[in-house]
């Protein structure tokens, strides 16, 4: 094993407890710092310093592209492309493509939502140094976990092993590259 | 950690059984609902039941071999009846689908935790309805094989779809239904499949989960565009799971034919699709949670909701049934009267007669609290639904279809084997879906359940 460090991973037990030891790491200083947990736990990124993510904006633009595309081609394909007279119904007989327009709008912003969520959490992700922690295969379990990484600037390996064990965790271990 | 165990104070909420029996914190509802999957032996009667079910697949081969073979006459299909099993079991099938988005998406919306333990094998049930009423109209296309001659694609014939056709509309609604199902589905599988990485001993097990769960590691900066995701999917859901039954009633409401050419169609049809699939969720329901020892994630409280919704949406469809009896009977359309009065006097009459039994007088039994928290009296009642609802679908299209407007073309359908094979066919393949579903992937949310743990261990502190 290698003497790099990937950081100090700190582990708890109930969300409110990572709750509040997210929020002193912040106030300490530490921004390169991840939480960790089973299930999501409320304001627990706004405890991380992120206020908004950019999935709704991916869902909107995919659904507008969806909406608008699939009414051009309707129009293009029943007034230019096979102009076929349905009973005397105008060629550009709006009506009749609005469920289509719909679905597509649906369908698109449902994708855009979906790869966007992936896409922007950078997964998949088949390795991650995060994964060499012994314990942390208990974070699809049971355990919360804080991990302030070796990368930020306030990072020492033995103050802020301190720092972590003052807030009263299970454990604190070292994480390796 | 005693203030992340759900105890017995918990129990009554508002003096109704819980969603979530006494004695769980977060590592005992990974763990059993995880060891279903992971280390549990599967049940005796699962292999039975999927036995049953590759028997009904086989016919279902045969089946469809036989109808590329010999084309669409080996159905019991002609003119005036153009139309028949093909039509009904497709909108039989996909008004099952419904409950699940309904349980996903607005549920999800309207902040129900009830939801949380049935919504996903609600979802597994209706991709793989979803799936059973696609085989239909693809089979009934006479060649499927150039299926994808529906989709608006450049061709060398230079021909594109007519978008004023019913026909069409139907191809996107379905075809979008199934990816936005799916892609919800997956979505909040993937957490879970992590924690079946992380708990699998199995190497090979623990390769394919890792592989499926895309590298989730439950970073709070992931849960939360997770959410985000999940809610816009949930939103996106809701006026879809109520546009595909729309769509699908627009086969008929927008085709002239007496009986079909009504505005009551989208609700009559929504309400209906609703109704039958909240029966598929309790008929499922009912034996998982006995074989798996699941009582206590899905207690009575689920099943006496889904019980108050078939409530809800049957009354509804009986509400329709009298109100297009009427409209039929005060208007002035001469063969719009004949096809009502067809309905109750002529040769379907026995169709008419069933419908109204198992529809509409049979599920009242529900309005009884008794039936509701008897296991088996509801799931007879379900079972009774989803007949009754067919029978449904079998009066809409054939009565109809047998009285058109010109008396000399009047006629009759009778379903042949072909018929049945497939229908049963399909049967077979929901079964066999929905046992590999249980067997191979966490058929409740674990990571909503430990949210559901965390919420009523709330609850209590505050009171």
């Amino acid at each position: 094993m290698s003497s790099t460090l990937y950081g100090l991973l700190a582990e708890f037990d109930t969300p409110s407890e990572i709750l509040t030891a997210t929020q002193r790491a912040y106030a300490e200083g530490y921004r390169k710092m991840d939480a960790y947990s089973p299930m999501p736990v409320h304001d627990l990124d706004r405890a991380l310093g992120m206020e908004k993510n950019a999935v709704p904006l991916v869902t909107l633009i995919g659904g507008i592209l969806g909406g608008s595309t699939a009414y051009m081609l309707q129009w293009w394909i029943n007034t230019i492309a096979y102009p076929i007279n349905v009973a005397g119904r105008p060629m550009h007989s709006w009506p009749s493509f609005i469920p289509v327009t719909f679905e597509m709008t649906v369908l698109f912003a449902g994708i855009a939502a979906f790869v966007g969520m992936l896409a922007l959490n950078g997964l998949p992700m088949p390795y991650h140094p995060i994964f060499n922690a012994e314990r942390f295969s208990f974070v699809t379990r049971d355990k919360f976990f804080l991990c302030i990484e070796a990368t930020d600037p306030r990072f020492d390996r033995v103050e802020t092993a301190e720092f972590l064990q003052a807030l009263n965790p299970r454990a604190v271990t070292e994480v390796p590259n | 950690m005693p203030e992340t165990r759900v105890t017995e104070r918990m129990q009554i909420e508002h003096g109704r059984p819980p969603v979530l029996l006494p004695g769980h914190d977060y590592s005992t509802v990974s763990d059993k609902i995880g060891s279903i999957v992971l280390s549990r032996r599967t049940p005796l009667g699962w292999f039975v039941m999927f036995g049953f079910g590759m028997f009904l697949v086989g016919l279902l081969g045969m089946a469809v071999a036989y109808l590329l073979y010999r084309g669409v006459g080996i159905w019991g299909v002609n003119i005036p009846i153009a139309w028949a099993f093909a039509i009904i079991n497709f909108v039989w099938w996909i008004g099952i689908g419904h409950a699940g988005t309904l349980i996903s998406a607005i549920l999800l919306l309207l902040k129900q935790t009830w939801r949380s333990s049935i919504n996903r094998f609600a979802e597994a049930m209706t991709l793989f309805a979803v799936m059973c009423a696609g085989m239909f109209p693809l089979l009934h296309l006479g060649r499927p094989w150039v299926f994808y001659w529906l989709f608006p694609y450049p061709n060398t014939m230079t021909m594109w779809p007519n978008f004023r056709s019913p026909l069409v509309w139907d191809v996107f609604a379905v075809s979008t239904y199934f990816t936005i199902s799916l892609l919800f589905w997956y979505q909040a599988v993937i957490p879970d499949v992590a924690t079946l990485r992380d708990a699998a001993v199995n190497p090979v097990a623990k390769k394919i989960y890792g592989m499926l769960a895309f590298g989730w590691r439950g970073s709070a900066r992931h849960w939360s565009r997770f959410q985000s995701g999940y809610l816009l999917l949930a939103g996106l859901a809701t006026p879809l799971v109520l546009s595909v039954h729309t769509v699908v009633s627009f086969d008929f409401a927008v085709a002239i034919m007496p009986g079909w050419h009504e505005s009551i169609y989208p609700p009559y049809f929504v309400s209906g699709a609703i109704f039958s699939g909240f029966a598929m969720v309790v008929v499922l329901a009912i034996p998982i949670r006995k074989f798996y020892g699941l009582e206590d994630l899905v207690t009575m409280r689920h099943l006496d909701n889904c019980a108050k919704f078939m409530i809800a949406t049957g009354t509804l469809v009986t509400f329709t049934y009298i109100t297009e009896t009427f409209l039929s009977w005060y208007g002035t359309d001469q063969i719009g009267k004949y096809w009502i009065w067809n309905r109750a006097h002529g040769p379907y009459q026995i169709v008419w007669y069933l419908d109204v039994l198992l529809v509409c007088v049979v599920p009242l039994l529900l309005w009884i609290p008794k039936v509701r928290q008897s296991t088996i009296a509801l799931f007879l009642v379900s079972i009774d639904i989803l007949i009754g609802m067919w029978i449904e679908r079998v009066m809409i299209v054939v009565i109809t279809l047998n009285t058109t407007h010109l008396p000399s073309s009047f006629g009759i359908y009778i379903p042949t084997r072909w018929d049945w094979a497939t229908f049963a066919g399909t049967i077979g393949f929901f079964t066999c879906a929905f046992l590999l579903f249980v067997r191979l992937v966490p058929m409740i949310p674990i990571f909503e359940m430990r949210e559901l743990v965390h919420e009523t261990t709330e609850e209590v502190k505050l009171r």
